[in-house]
């Protein structure tokens, strides 16, 4: 009989502590994927942040760090520049990320670090139980925004693909999204490519993920869907908002 | 090799890349920016990694990633920025992570000022960060030290796999002496052991991690942690007597640069017939209390005299158990003492030292 599928080496065949619903699974999986597909499992080394994610350095079947919370482009900073032959990526989520780790994220890219982030922004606080995150929604309800999101009190989401992409320093800058199939496929390929311009030494690479929480969100996964298709997309468009090709040389050295 | 004229900052990082670290990443603060500046110019030079981060907080989480794919790290920082650190190797100690840092001191607290002090002696030998850790911390009192104590502090870092701190001020790493690096320095790479994260080719994952949602678990890392720093603690000792060979009627106890000042009074107090001894830890973490306690048998009067409200002073008060009474006399926000004013404490203490007791038998203590 021909195998037409295999469940990939890259993750730890164990159930995972993430809710029904939650995105965070197919995440991790396309990431693993990738890592195998490119053979690059037996060299990288990945960096679990604090948040719902906190848990994945267990799941990933690579070497991994924990790291504190918002700081893990910092270790990976010093894990790839300690050790260049190393694959390293970072798996962050928007609490992370945005808010407590806002400058190590802009600085890592802003040195064109050789490492891959991945980005999960479900516009919410998971683990901690559904506080507002700098990338909840106006309107959104969260635990500390009980009347939803007013931006006059504390802004509006931050973008941080298109912050990242103004960036002068060379990088590859995405966001996807996994909310539905032909999504999710095409979330796969541009992964792939994040991993592709590290295994090719090119460039720093983020790819930000749109995700759901069905469970801070209160609602049920197909609503949830809905919800961000409808609500996020328009506010945080996908596609590809940078490439190291895009590089023009625009300024003299001193 | 010769003896060369190198200014303190300078001497450590030299002596840091003799011990075979050629990476170093931190971030700029008065008075340590000659250790960054200097190893910026150097590290390239051997091959090695130089980084300037865009926070203290950042550069210690780059040191921890760096130690734990297995490779020689340090930084370099100033009281402010350790305080920014303190969360980072809170993690690294948890994760058994070799790791060098340097504080040069300055006054505080608060953004304080940039001259000489002493007041992170609690914040470096106490914790400083969260959680039921500890730092090795070494006290230089010379430029030659401060080059002997980095080579060590390397040693303690990867024979017990644990941050280490190299605890200067302002004065030690501004000022040039004349120093003498050991010649041939064995200077092998780290071993990556059975810990490192070097990639999972050929063996099982490899964790470097600091969470412990068991408590069972969690307490098991702490006795761990306790275990090695007893260990440390009864093998890692070190500290300086002097002018103790013959009775003394005063036990002064000081550190770092504090202590140059002390030994200059004590010198003049023994021209007019006075006789203070002088205990100087060299490991202020861990404390060297039975070596302290021994000094201190001999006398009814301890002095300690630092550069900061008296931090020390309860360390010296363990040590003590009651033997004497334990004085205080210092400064801090970067005044300096001048060894006339040392040797005026001095004569108060000894005025009120009246009855020196007999010289008590010498007890058995740890080896100088």
């Amino acid at each position: 009989m021909k195998k037409i599928f295999a469940v990939t080496n890259g993750l730890d065949p164990r159930t995972t502590h993430y809710c029904p619903g939650c995105t965070h699974g197919v995440i991790h999986r396309m990431v693993a994927e990738t890592l195998e597909e490119l053979d690059l499992l037996e060299r990288a080394v990945g960096v679990a942040p604090v948040g719902c994610s906190v848990l994945a350095y267990d799941y990933f079947d690579c070497d991994m760090f924990g790291a504190a919370h918002g700081r893990a482009p910092a270790v990976a900073t010093g894990a790839k520049r300690a050790r260049p032959d190393l694959i390293v990526f970072t798996y962050q989520g928007d609490g992370d990320l945005a808010s407590i780790g806002a400058a190590e994220i802009l600085h890592a890219a802003n040195r064109g670090e050789k490492i891959t982030v991945v980005f999960v922004n479900n516009a919410i606080y998971g683990m901690t139980g559904g506080q507002l995150a700098p990338t909840t929604m106006p309107g959104q309800y969260s635990t500390t925004t009980p009347t939803g999101r007013d931006p006059k009190d504390t802004g509006y989401p931050t973008r941080m693909a298109e912050i990242l992409s103004t960036l002068t320093t060379p990088g590859f800058i995405a966001r996807v999204s996994v909310h539905a199939p032909k999504e999710t496929i095409r979330a796969k390929q541009v992964i792939r490519e994040a991993f592709q311009y590290q295994k090719d030494n090119t460039c720093f690479s983020f790819v930000e993920f749109l995700s759901t929480c069905p469970t801070n969100w209160g609602m049920s996964p197909r609503e949830a869907e809905k919800w961000l298709e409808k609500e996020m997309i328009p506010y945080y468009p996908l596609g590809i908002k940078k490439r190291p090709e895009d590089f023009k040389e625009g300024w003299k050295h001193a | 090799m010769a003896k060369i004229l190198m200014k303190g900052n300078e001497a450590i990082g030299e002596a840091a890349i003799r011990s075979g670290c050629l990476h170093f990443f931190a971030y700029p603060i008065t008075p340590q920016s000659e250790i960054p500046e200097y190893l910026a110019k150097r590290l390239p030079e051997v091959g090695g990694v130089y980084l300037q981060a865009e926070s203290e907080v950042a550069a210690v989480n780059m040191m921890f990633g760096a130690a734990g794919v297995g490779i020689r790290v340090f930084t370099s920082s100033s009281s402010p920025g350790i305080s920014l650190m303190s969360e980072g190797l809170s993690y690294i100690a948890t994760c058994s992570l070799p790791v060098v840092v340097v504080n040069m001191m300055r006054s505080g607290p608060g953004l304080g000022g940039i001259l000489p002090a002493q007041s992170d002696y609690f914040q470096a030998t106490k914790g400083g960060g969260h959680g039921d850790y500890q730092l090795v911390v070494l006290g230089p009192a010379s430029v030659q030290e401060a080059v002997d104590l980095t080579f060590l502090a390397f040693r303690i870092a990867e024979e017990y796999l644990t941050p280490v701190m190299l605890l200067g001020d302002g004065m030690i790493g501004q000022m040039m002496e004349p120093v003498e690096f050991p010649e041939d320095h064995p200077a092998s790479p780290l071993n990556p052991g059975d810990w490192a994260l070097t990639g999972a080719k050929d063996r099982k994952k490899r964790l470097v991690n600091s969470l412990y949602l068991d408590p069972k678990e969690c307490n098991r890392i702490n006795l761990e942690l306790k275990a090695k720093y007893d260990l440390i603690a009864s093998r890692e000792q070190r500290f300086e007597l002097y002018n103790c060979d013959e009775p003394y009627d005063l036990l002064v106890c000081a550190f770092g640069m504090m202590s140059r000042i002390c030994k200059t009074a004590i010198d003049e107090l023994a021209t007019e017939g006075r006789h203070v001894g002088l205990f100087r830890p060299i490991t202020l973490n861990p404390f060297p209390y039975q070596a302290c306690n021994q000094a201190i048998q001999s006398v009814n009067r301890v002095l300690v005299m630092e550069m900061n409200m008296g931090q020390m002073r309860e360390d010296v008060q363990l040590a003590a158990e009651g033997l004497a009474p334990v004085d205080f006399a210092g400064t801090a926000g970067g005044l300096v003492m001048s060894p006339e004013e040392v040797k005026a404490k001095m004569l108060d203490a000894l005025a009120s030292s009246k009855k020196p007791r007999a010289r008590a038998k010498t007890r058995k203590g740890t080896k100088a």
